[in-house]
């Protein structure tokens, strides 16, 4: 199943995650002791984020350790890139045809 | 374009707001036009090389715009918008959704708020630069939405580039 990568990052906690692993890989308990909540929670929370690929987990000994897979982060940015461009081009289609109406005004 | 028109794009991704601002080299009773008539707005709304066809629209707090956008090959995505809050010359509200061709809506949509706004002579400048302000928020209950409108948009644009090329290829044959 593909989840929403937007969905993953609509979520306060999930952005603060991402936020904590940016900084260095973590271990679920050394993430949920930041927060007022469950291991649980946190766990589930992950588990979003691996399957969105915006955290990456890997064994350490005996330790799971997750870290922020930032090319996914990055194709992000490229995403909405692509929109602002659609609207950029829509812009400048507009100038044209409000310079059209200028002149037909005059 | 002697002037640097402002252009602002911004997406609050935890609040599912796109924030759009963009000035216009143009009196605001045009920009207006452009927004809210039907034969402008196929004009440019299309993003290229699609065009985009009204097939009706009313223009009142109620009435409806049902219109298309249109790829190179003929296939037609249709959408409908209710205008939800009109006042004139200043700000327009409407839901946007996709549709089938029969004008059944598939929801959730988006909500779409324009605002304009002159920048017009000051008493430092009295002449003016006849200059409009557009913003417009949309809120998308789901930004897959959005996902939807740029696969929409890319693969139109890979057809028509396909197209050019059979084209090319037919022409250097000659």
């Amino acid at each position: 199943m593909r989840r929403d990568i937007f969905q993953a990052i609509a979520d306060p906690t999930r952005r603060a995650i991402i936020t904590l692993v940016a900084l260095q890989a973590m271990t679920p308990n050394a993430i949920a002791e930041n927060f007022n909540t469950t291991r649980q929670s946190v766990s589930k929370h992950l588990r979003i984020l691996t399957e969105c690929e915006l955290v990456k987990p890997e064994q350490r000994g005996r330790e799971i350790y997750y870290s922020l897979e930032v090319e996914k982060m990055k194709e992000i940015d490229k995403w909405l890139n692509q929109f602002r461009r659609i609207w950029e081009d829509r812009f400048n289609q507009l100038d044209k045809v409000l310079l059209t109406m200028k002149k037909q005004k005059k | 374009m002697t002037n640097e028109l402002l252009f602002d794009f911004t997406v609050d991704k935890a609040a599912k707001m796109v924030y759009i601002t963009r000035e216009f080299d143009a009196e605001l009773s045009l920009v207006w036009d452009a927004f809210t008539k039907k034969e402008l707005l196929d004009q440019w709304m299309a993003p290229k090389p699609m065009i985009a066809k009204t097939k009706y629209q009313d223009f009142k707090v109620g009435g409806k715009r049902f219109y298309a956008m249109i790829s190179p090959e003929g296939q037609e995505r249709w959408a409908i918008q209710e205008y939800t809050s009109i006042t004139p010359k200043t700000n327009f509200k409407m839901y946007n959704a996709f549709a089938d061709k029969d004008e059944n809506p598939e929801l959730p949509g988006s909500e779409w708020d324009h605002t304009f706004s002159e920048e017009n002579a000051r008493p430092d400048d009295p002449v003016g630069r006849g200059i409009t302000k557009v913003r417009i928020a949309i809120y998308n209950e789901s930004l897959e939405r959005l996902e939807r409108i740029l696969d929409g948009f890319t693969q139109g644009m890979k057809m028509s580039l396909s197209n050019l090329e059979n084209l090319l290829a037919t022409l250097s044959k000659k």
